[in-house]
């Protein structure tokens, strides 16, 4: 049975806004599950009304079991850490991280005991008598983990923690919380809006779009096999073509005048049918292409250099604009801004997205503006 | 750090003159009296003086306490859960500006001097309608302070951090949200201290013993007393305020706000 249980809940505001609409959602004990979406996608909303900050409209939620909807949040025992840290600014760090064990009556000398224990689970065991703003940004954060950790709560909730703080503390941050998650076994819903987060610390993400799921899955198949277009435009980065059927059976597309195979399913679209098409910049490469290998010509336009790797953009015709991300190899020379090169890729790394008419002269490369729609068929790209 | 400039000097010192300039008036008047000093000596002595002084100055911190209790709960709730009816109560708190104290005092008598609430009619229960009373004039003082304090923390995330720790609600207002507003409850407490202290119309037609009407009744047989007494009652208000200021440095209320360091 699942620990946490979401079922049909829905979430109307007073105006009339729906935030939440019929949202069904299952997580097993000990599962990181994290919520990703843009902002306004009601994933905020969803948090805070499995935390009991705010009322479903309709729906019930449960917590092992037990139907917790009408309950307050100060009787729910989970615990939430928030993206303004919300550490009591009158209190020293062994304060605000005893103070959910003082509400419970526990003898000091076992709130002493667990708060000792959660320092250094997080490191900052020489900074229990300092008050928040003695510490950093990161070190705070820190501690309103350990706070919310302190009362052993049934479900750990965190939203956006890491979006106040630089990107190499949230790196470092991100990898911790997993860390303390794993060790302790506790099940984690998390919220945010940065896809990275979200595929490198969760089991299942759940993406979310104008307050319905759009997906569930692990990492992996929500990047690999996105199951509306929304999801393959928003999480990661896409050469998306528009393309004419030339083959329904075969699944053979045009895009400008240069033909590729797919292995999407075009058979309810009639030949010279107008199709979307995209492929991940990752699964396109340089070189004598392997066989059965689609080929597509066009002029390097940029060089970008990311660190890592290096993010070339081709035009292949008026219309069409192609990102490619290779290694930064020194052995491997990078082709002149101006040159012609040829780009392979597998037929099962193309996605197909659901038709829509594009803007006249679009060229769309790259990470685009999420757009909802059914996807066609989805395949792992190469 | 830049040094001040001259002009910046200037207007300090024309700020110093018009301050300290009839305060130097009265002590320079209150040391006519022959001998020097006696002025003081008798005030000192005068029982009167030292009781007004202390009745007065237990009204005040009555006064703080209860504002405190009445107005810290409002403005909380009125942040937290019914922001739209903000305007209006803060148009309320400012009534107190508007009705001069002789009304309110008018109305208190009316309203207290017969049954079913005949306050008036016991020495406590008039007492009591005097602290009610003063924290109808501190209203505006410390609903301001108490809800620029409130801006200044982020009182609807620390409300939902100690809620999900277990918290009840008077348990919030009493360790989470009360010790975070304390600098801004002094400066409140300061303003409440300094209207009791001088206070006279209300005081004097309740009745009461309080310092404002033993002022004025000295100021009527006496020459040099009352510029001692101003001074003395002027030197032990910023006193009283500068311990209320020592006390409330107790613990830090540094705030630090996602992404600040």
């Amino acid at each position: 049975m699942a620990f946490l249980e979401l079922q049909s809940v829905h979430k109307r505001f007073g105006g009339g806004t729906v935030a939440v609409s019929g949202v069904d959602l299952s997580v097993d004990k000990g599962e990181f599950v994290s919520f990703l979406g843009p902002s306004g996608c009601g994933k905020t909303t969803t948090l805070r009304m499995i935390a009991g900050f705010e009322r479903p409209t309709s729906g019930r939620v449960r917590v092992d079991g037990v139907d917790v909807t009408d309950k307050p949040p100060n009787q729910r025992n989970i615990g939430m850490v928030f993206q303004s840290y919300a550490l009591f600014p009158n209190m020293t760090v062994a304060a605000n991280i005893g103070y959910g064990l003082r509400i419970r009556h526990v003898d000091r000398k076992r709130i002493g005991d667990r708060v000792t224990e959660l320092l250094a689970l997080i490191h900052l065991e020489d900074r229990a008598g300092r008050y928040p703003w003695q510490l950093s940004g990161g070190q705070q954060q820190r501690v309103a983990l350990a706070r919310a950790l302190a009362i052993e709560p049934q479900l750990l909730l965190l939203d956006e923690p890491l979006s106040a703080l630089d990107a190499k503390i949230r790196l470092a941050l991100r990898q911790e919380i997993r860390s303390i998650q794993r060790q302790l076994g506790i099940t984690t819903v998390y919220v945010t809006h940065d896809q990275e987060e979200a595929l490198s610390l969760s089991d299942r993400i759940v993406v979310m779009n104008d307050g319905h799921v759009e997906q569930v899955g692990a990492p992996a198949e929500v990047y690999g096999r996105p199951a509306s277009s929304f999801v393959a435009r928003f999480i990661g980065h896409l050469n998306i073509f528009e393309a004419h059927v030339v083959d329904p059976a075969t699944g053979r597309v045009r895009v400008g005048d240069q033909e590729i195979r797919t292995s999407i399913g075009l058979s309810g679209h009639v030949r010279e049918a107008r199709v979307q098409i995209a492929v991940r910049p990752e699964s396109l490469r340089f070189g004598e292409p392997p066989a059965g290998f689609n080929v597509l010509r066009g002029t390097v336009g940029d060089v970008v250099f990311l660190g890592a790797t290096v993010r070339l953009r081709l035009r292949i015709d008026d219309r069409h604009e192609v990102s490619v991300d290779t290694f930064n190899d020194a052995a491997t020379p990078l082709p002149d801004i101006g040159s012609t090169v040829s780009i392979a890729f597998p037929p099962g790394a193309v996605l197909g997205l659901d038709h829509e008419p594009a803007a006249e002269g679009a060229a769309h490369a790259a990470s685009s503006s999420p757009r909802g729609g059914a996807i066609l068929s989805a395949s792992v790209g190469g | 750090m830049r040094r001040p400039s001259l002009t910046g000097w200037l207007i300090v010192a024309l700020f110093a003159i018009y301050f300290l300039l009839p305060l130097l008036g009265t002590l320079l008047f209150s040391l006519k009296a022959r001998p020097a000093f006696q002025a003081y000596v008798n005030v000192l002595k005068d029982p009167g003086f030292v009781g007004s002084l202390t009745y007065s100055f237990v009204i005040a911190v009555l006064t703080i306490l209860a504002s405190i209790a009445i107005v810290v709960p409002t403005a909380y709730w009125v942040r937290l859960r019914y922001p739209r009816i903000r305007p209006f109560v803060e148009f309320v708190t400012l009534l107190p500006f508007v009705v001069p104290p002789v009304v309110l005092v008018f109305g208190l008598i009316r309203t207290f001097s017969a049954p079913p609430l005949a306050l008036t009619s016991t020495s406590v229960g008039t007492d009591a309608l005097l602290v009610a009373a003063y924290a109808v004039l501190a209203l505006p003082y410390m609903y301001r302070s108490a809800d620029v304090g409130m801006r200044a923390i982020d009182i609807a995330t620390l409300t939902e951090a100690a809620q999900s720790m277990g918290a009840g609600p008077l348990r919030i207002l009493w360790q989470v949200i009360l010790p975070n507003l304390r600098s801004a409850l002094i400066s409140g407490a300061f303003l409440t201290l300094a209207i009791v202290m001088g206070e006279y119309t209300i005081a004097s037609f309740l009745t009461r013993p309080a310092f404002g009407p033993y002022l004025s009744l000295l100021g009527q047989d006496r020459a040099y007393e009352p510029a001692a007494v101003s001074l003395i009652s002027f030197a032990i208000t910023w006193l009283a305020m500068g311990v209320i200021g020592l006390v409330g440095r107790g613990s830090p209320n540094r705030v630090q706000l996602a992404g600040a360091r």
